[in-house]
């Protein structure tokens, strides 16, 4: 068994890294033609991200709407959670299985669902729009972090803080907020990541005006190979994994992906 | 410990209701009331009731394209499952340490984008820097080839975006696992091969027949792969939907699709959740 465990786990780790080392090593390449092994070593490709035009500011297009969307799931977020769990009501608990619908259906329908409406309102185009698309779209992360947070709030604490003259204000600001924070901050950072790597919603929202990461890749890809891309998954899965990291650092996130404590 | 007035508490929640009741709520009634708009002669749409963009999709080319988007997600959920099953049953019995280390990088390679998940996959699968030069190497092909576009190439690459997935659906159930069943059937006698099928893979059957519904449901909605590593005949219904709504700006019938992809992934629940009593 132990043998057998052994062989399992080194061919497992081989099947999920193994690509992502591939991808590293062709990111290296000198010359624009892709091989594996890589030939010679350069770092141009990453350079390339910074200094040509149009990457740039698809990074930036991108970077803009990660943060923005993000912020704006956990400030939709916070009452909603904060309602059901303090006081029960049935409308914010209606509201809450609303928030986690569009994370589960196929993204393709939420994505045509926004495209419908913005075109009917004639709104159509402005980073705004995907901001808020993605917010509804991953609002169901904020929201479940954010409950979870506030679930390991010990009743009791609460209770002493009221019972020694502390206002509702008060016992939210200086008991409950500091243990939520670091679950909002998760739901956030969680928002952020899958913002930036994004697509669908992205394309149908304002594919034509304000090209994203994704969607530039994804144009790039069918005019054949570009080294630039190898690089950016290289950046991407960096940037996912220091995010993931940080909330690994400072919210417990085997607790946040279902473990019991 | 009721304080604030019921007032202040409903007022809390006027803009999140507003921004969840405009952008979610309204967008959906929409793909609906679409689906059944009437097409005018100027090629625009009215709303109105007609049937006509389900007609066009009861034919057989659009019911073979939702069969096999089916069968190929239900394998998929399957095969992910299968490798994912075993790693994730080791994990919860690693250390914490250990733990958090390996859910930080399922975590971030979960969230990397589909269209990177896809690049990746064009290289490995490419005749100059693919496996089909170690097929070469080993001595099992003369020279090396391209092995994509194919429904083999889909299929491996969906599996793989699946598998990241399929560990943390099933995490919770496996970590949260009664480990005195383990030692009990450990002690009566049982190795560790017989414990895993006998009592592990048994104690958890709900968790793993609602993962490989959610499976099913998310890898209906890849879009990228199937486009860059298939031909149009392995374009999955979440590829048409785009195609119709974004390159023939034919809105009417990409909602009708997608009221026909909403109608198959919720059926699935609900019949796999009314068939098993798993909660979904």
């Amino acid at each position: 068994m132990s043998t057998l465990r052994r062989i399992y786990l080194a061919l497992f780790a081989i099947y999920l890294i193994g690509p992502i080392i591939v991808i590293t090593a062709v990111s290296f390449n000198e010359k624009r033609f892709l091989s594996f092994p890589p030939k010679g070593f350069s770092l141009r490709w990453y350079a390339e991200i910074f200094v040509a035009n149009d990457w740039f500011t698809s990074l930036m297009n991108s970077l803009t709407i990660a943060l923005a969307a993000a912020t704006l799931a956990v400030l939709i977020a916070f009452p909603v959670a904060y309602t059901a769990w303090r006081f029960g009501l049935r409308y914010a608990r209606a509201l809450f299985a609303l928030g986690i619908a569009p994370f589960i259906l196929p993204p393709v329908i939420m994505a045509l669902g926004f495209l419908l409406l913005f075109t009917s309102v004639g709104i159509n185009g402005l980073m705004v729009n995907v901001i808020i698309a993605h917010a509804i779209f991953l609002l169901a992360l904020p929201l479940v972090t954010i409950s979870l947070g506030l679930e390991s709030v010990d009743q009791s604490l609460v209770e002493a803080s009221q019972t020694m003259g502390a206002s509702g204000w008060v016992v939210f600001r200086t008991v409950i907020l500091p243990i939520a924070a670091p679950f909002a901050f998760a739901g956030f950072a969680f928002c952020f990541v899958l913002s930036l790597n994004e697509y669908i919603i992205a394309l149908m929202t304002v594919g034509f005006t304000v090209e994203t990461l994704p969607v530039k890749i994804f144009n790039a890809l069918r005019y054949g190979y570009t080294p630039v891309i190898a690089s950016i998954a290289v950046v991407f899965m960096l940037v996912n994994i220091t995010v993931f990291s940080l909330i690994a650092k400072f919210s417990n996130l085997t607790r946040i992906l279902g473990a019991q404590d | 410990m009721q304080q604030g007035s019921g007032l202040t508490r409903t007022l809390a929640l006027i803009p999140s209701s507003v921004m969840i009741g405009i952008f979610f709520l309204v967008p959906f009634v929409l793909i609906v009331l679409t689906s059944f708009s009437v097409e005018m002669d100027n090629g625009d749409y009215e709303l109105g009731f007609s049937l006509a963009h389900f007609e066009r999709f009861a034919t057989w080319f659009y019911i073979e394209r939702a069969l096999f988007s089916a069968g190929l997600c239900a394998l998929i959920a399957i095969l992910s499952l299968l490798i994912a099953y075993p790693f994730t049953w080791f994990l919860t019995n690693f250390g914490p340490r250990t733990q958090t280390l390996w859910l930080i990088y399922i975590l971030a390679q979960l969230s990397l984008s589909e269209v990177l998940i896809a690049f990746s996959w064009q290289i490995l699968l490419s005749r100059t820097a693919g496996i089909a030069n170690i097929l070469v190497w080993v001595g099992l092909a003369e020279e090396s080839f391209a092995m994509t576009p194919s429904a083999g190439a889909v299929l491996a690459a969906l599996v793989y975006l699946a598998v990241p997935f399929s560990v943390l659906l099933l995490y919770p159930a496996l970590s949260r696992l009664d480990k005195s069943l383990t030692e009990a059937s450990r002690t009566l006698g049982a190795s560790p091969l017989r414990t895993f099928f006998t009592v592990v893979i048994p104690v958890t059957r709900p968790a793993i027949i609602s993962s490989g519904v959610t499976i099913f449901v998310l890898t209906l909605g890849a879009i990228i792969v199937p486009q860059v590593l298939g031909q149009p005949q392995h374009w999955t219904l979440s590829v048409l939907i785009t195609d119709q709504a974004i390159f023939n700006f034919n809105m009417p019938f990409a909602s009708a699709l997608a009221v026909v992809l909403l109608v198959i992934s919720g059926s699935v629940i609900f019949a796999v959740t009314k068939l098993t009593g798993a909660k979904a």
